[in-house]
Parts: C-alpha cells; structure tokens; sequence
C-alpha cells in the first residue's frame, strides 16, 4: 500500500451509475479548478472527497490520512473527514442564526472557545453585525460567506466549493470573487473548485482539471490548458472554436517551427517535434492570438501566417464584434475570432466582405488527431 | 360521565404517542432518506391499517396476541398475565393500528428537508444522531407535531379494534368510545351526549392546534423568504 501523501490525492474508478475515472492532486494551498459541462462528474467528484458519495473503487488521501480505500475497504463516513464544503446553494440550516450556523461545525473547538472563534470568522468573512440573522434575511451574497465561514470554522484539510458562486448576480459574484482570492492567500489547505465557468477558473485557480463524463483529461495552468490542449475534445472544452486538421510539411529546427498544410496553405506553428513529417495532426488557436490586417495601415506582422476569406458571420455584441473568416468557400474552415466594435466598423468588416488576419505562431497548437474528430 | 372511561383513554392515547412518536422519528426519517428495493412493501404494511377495517385488523390482533399464539403464550409466561383484554395488550394494539398516523407525517416532514442539508450537517462534523437532534427535528417538528395530535386523536376514538383486543373490562379496557356505546346501548342518551361532546371538542381542539401551529409556521417562514 503507497503510503499516504501531503496534500490531497484523489483515484476514482467505476463504469456505473455514474462513470468515472478520474486521477488528481492538489498540494496545500493551491486551488484546483474542476471544469466541465453538466454531467461530467465535477460534483460527485466533490461529494466522493467529502463522503457523501462512495463509489465502487478508489483511493483518497488528503494530509496524511487515507480517508477512503476501496481496497482494504476503509471508507471514513462523512463526519469523520476534515472536510469544508461550500454547497452550490448554501445549504445552510434555516433555523439557526448565521452564528450558530457556524458554530455548527465547531465540535472540535472546546464548547467555552466557539462563540468567539465564530465571531471572528463572521468578521473574517464580512458579514460583522449579520451574525444574528437566520439565512432567510440575508442576501445571497451574505449567504455565501456564511457557508463559506461554517466550512472554515471545521478547520478543515481541504476546502471543496460546489459551484459556490451560480446563485449570485454578476455584480456581488465578482466581489465575492475577490473576497476568496484575498482569503485563499491565508489557506494552507488543498482548495477544490468546481466550476462550469472557464473564466472563473482561469481568475481564481492556480491549475485546472478538464473533465467529461466522469474522466480527467486534462490538468495544467489555466493558461498552459487553454493555450496547449491535450487533445481536440480539451479544445472544444475549454471553448475554442479554431479547431482543425492539417498536414505536417516538416520541422525547421533553426527557427524552431513546425510547417503544416492546411487548405493549401502553410501554417508556421510553434515546433512539435513529436509530429513527424507526413503526419496527420489536429491544430487550435485562440481567438487572442488571431490578428485582423488593418486595410489602412498594414503592418510587419501580416507576413505571418497570413490568410484571407470571406466574412460569414459578424455579430456585434456590445463592445466587441464576433467575426467568422471563410478561408475556403464549400469547406468547414472558419476561423472565429473578435476584434472591438469600432474597429470592425472603422474596416468596413460586414457580411460577404473580406478580410485577412494573421496566426500568431506561438498561438499554433499542434495535438494527435483523435480516432474520431 | 364514565371518568374512569375518559382517564384510560387518556391514559391510553398519551402513552401510545409516547411510544410511537420515537418510533415514527425512527421509521420516518429512515423511509425519508433510504431508498432499497423492498420499500414500497413496507411503506405499505405501514400503512394498512389506514385501510383494513378495524374489527379486521382487530381480529388479527386478537389471533396474533391470543393465549393459544406463541406470542400470547411467551407474554403470559413471562409476566403471568395474559396479553389479550388487559391495558398492555390494548397498548400495543393501539401502537399498531396507529402506525401510519405517526410514521406518515413524520416521513412527509423529513423528506422535505433537503438532502444538501443532512450533507452539509455531516460535513460540518455532526454524526447522524448530532444531525437529527440539531438539524433535523427542528425543521420537521410541524410533522412531529401533526403525528402526536393525530395518535392521540384517533386512539381517543377508536372503536372497532379496542373491542376486538381488550372486550370492554371497566378500568382495564374500557376507553371512553366503548363506555359512549355501552350508554347508548342502556338507553343513556345524556350521558353518552355529554362524552361524545368531550371527544368532539379534544378532538376539535387538538387538530386546531396542529393546523394553526403549521400555518403559523408557514407564515413566518414566507414572511422570512
């Protein structure tokens, strides 16, 4: 049996009811994002580390301790984990006060020192002078904190936040957004995030784990899982839409680029050498690294990877405008991207004009070709 | 008025809700949160004497706690007293033939408690006891409520199944439903107005508290909201 690691290690492994296979870590002090569509198990994933849910294998260690190990068949009930759960609706408990509310969680805690360590965690936590209200007279945002304090006052091993800001509006989300980046600098416990929301993570995680139906495809930095993909279906996860194949022409290893084909044309992309020549590949670029040729004022970085066609889609939405580059007419090679709003109307950018951008190299991200794409 | 009557009834009713309203907390809460496979067989045997007619149900009983049944037999050995036409055999009639009116509401009153929040009382470090005591019961006590007014109420009027199991013994078995009969039966019209009356008005009386303690609740909690 390897023993227990730092931090938290999660191995999940079953066909049925619900799929999963799932492999993560998450050191003290780090946040990991879970991101995926409905139904890709974030959740259960959540509730499996928490005890509420037991699935048929697996194995969790988190700060020394194994808390589950379907192979000795330990299995720690759920009061028995040191866990901090953040429910996606607060689930706090009607009748009781936002203090007791927090209280609730301090059975640890000798019974003379709670209220005062509660009282700081509400303080802790903004909500000073709310610590009477039931839930029901709070807003959502102040509901939030009080969840957020009762799974502190645990003194937790892990933090685990379901979804933890979905029921609040925009504007107290992004305060609240700020509030967990400013509280999470004085967490030295392992910080899971479930979220459906790729900017959310990309704002508040250190990495990000890309699941779907239950399988972890993909975990790195925000940036390094938007930017370089593991695979295409990480790509369409993550909301690219610039997905494609093409052709390896061959690798120039003085300017450290690799060469594709891709509609008759030659792409530069960052070097890959573990494409060879000939090989079929899959290639994504992020709208940010799509470039729109300016008609009046050409610049130098239009020899690189420039490529022309026919505009089909532009939808202005507020300050940005959604374009659509037909490369090839009849073909599926639409590059999207968004360029300001009075930019695409100060170049004229309309339906069926059109238009050339450039590919930022360092934005060419070559992946294998999936058996199905 | 037949006191001796209405003080066993009395008697009856509040011990019967003593019993089986832990029993329904039990039974509740477990038919609320487990799902498995034979439930709806024992949501139904919990709920048969709501539809077997009592002098049915009566009859079982009688054949089930009788002398010549092992059961009946065990108990009189044990005790030297025998099961049926005594106070205790019409006890634990009375807790059978009540099951579905404490068991009922008390499961109707946990399965409106979120499953998020039981989660969320485990995670907070609470055991399952922790989590029914401080959580839980406070927010289904209109339930536990309803199932103690209900038990008491009905164990006051029931007829059919107090006559099958205990007969009509003064002071041992005859509740004041059997003494409002035996006076009709002798031609004690005034007699049996006046506890017929008493019954209307406990009666009235206990389910106008349940229901205004639960609009009250209601209220109060829509006025929060």
């Amino acid at each position: 049996m390897p023993p227990p690691t730092e931090g938290l290690s999660v191995e999940l492994r079953q066909e049925r009811p619900i799929p999963l296979a799932v492999r993560l870590d998450c050191r003290g002090g780090e946040v990991l994002a879970l991101v995926g569509p409905s139904g890709s198990g974030k959740s259960t994933i959540l509730r499996t580390i928490a005890g509420i849910y037991t699935p048929l294998h697996g194995r969790i260690d988190a700060d020394g301790e194994t808390w589950l190990d379907t192979a000795t068949g330990l299995r720690r009930s759920a009061h028995q984990r040191s866990v901090g759960f953040v429910f996606q609706h607060y689930a706090l408990f009607p009748h009781l006060s936002a203090l007791d509310n927090v209280i609730q969680a301090m059975g640890h805690v000798p019974p003379a020192e709670r209220r005062e360590r509660a009282l700081r965690l509400i303080e802790r936590t903004n909500l000073a002078g709310l610590e009477a209200r039931r839930p029901a007279r709070l807003s959502g945002g102040q509901q939030q904190r009080v969840a957020v304090a009762r799974a502190l006052a645990r003194d937790p091993k892990v933090l685990l936040l379901d979804e933890p800001f979905s029921a609040v509006d925009q504007v107290t989300r992004e305060k609240l957004y700020e509030e967990l980046a400013a509280l999470r600098r004085d967490l030295r416990i392992p910080i899971i995030l479930v979220t459906h929301a790729l900017a959310e993570a990309s704002m508040l995680a250190d990495r990000m784990c890309i699941l779907h139906r239950g399988s972890t495809l993909q975990a790195d930095t925000p940036l390094a899982v938007t930017m370089r993909p593991a695979s295409p279906l990480v790509a369409r996860l993550v909301g690219l839409k610039n997905i494609f194949e093409a052709e390896v022409v061959g690798h120039d290893s003085d300017r450290k680029v690799t060469l594709i084909r891709w509609f008759g044309a030659t792409l530069e992309a960052g070097r890959a050498p573990q494409f060879a020549a000939g090989a079929r590949v899959a290639w994504s670029i992020a709208a940010s690294h799509i470039i729109l040729h300016r008609r009046d004022r050409p610049s130098r970085g239009e020899r690189e990877n420039p490529v022309a066609g026919e505009i089909v889609r532009c939808i202005p939405m507020g300050e940005m405008t959604a374009l659509a580059l037909r490369v090839v007419r009849g073909e599926r090679a639409d590059i999207f991207f968004s360029v300001p709003t009075h930019v695409a109307e100060r170049n004229g950018l309309a339906l069926g004009e059109t238009a050339s951008v450039s590919l930022l190299t360092e934005g060419i991200h070559l992946m294998p070709v999936p058996a199905a794409l | 008025m037949d006191s001796a009557a209405l003080l066993l009834s009395l008697r009856l009713a509040l011990l019967t809700v003593a019993i089986l309203v832990p029993i329904g907390i039990v039974a509740g809460r477990w038919l609320a949160t487990r799902d498995f496979t034979g439930r709806p067989l024992v949501e139904a045997i919990f709920a048969l004497p709501l539809v077997l007619p009592p002098t049915v149900l009566g009859y079982y009983l009688l054949v089930t706690m009788g002398g010549a049944s092992p059961i009946g037999r065990w108990y009189e050995a044990a005790t030297g007293r025998p099961l049926v036409f005594t106070f205790e055999g019409l006890l634990v009639a009375s807790v059978i033939f009540n099951l579905p009116f404490a068991i009922q509401p008390l499961q109707r009153a946990f399965e409106a408690i979120p499953e998020d929040l039981r989660h969320a009382a485990a995670c907070c470090g609470l055991t399952s006891w922790q989590s029914l005591w401080r959580i839980e019961l406070p927010l289904a006590w209109t339930g536990l409520l309803t199932a103690a007014v209900l038990t008491f109420a009905h164990t006051l009027g029931e007829f059919g199944v107090v006559l099958m199991v205990g007969g009509s013994i003064p002071g041992e078995t005859k509740t004041v439903a059997i003494a409002i009969y035996d006076r009709v039966q002798g031609f004690d019209m005034a007699g049996a107005g006046l506890m017929s009356a008493l019954l209307l008005v406990l009666s009235v009386a206990a389910i106008a508290v349940t229901y205004w303690t639960s609009s009250r609740h209601r209220r109060k909690h829509a006025a929060a909201d």
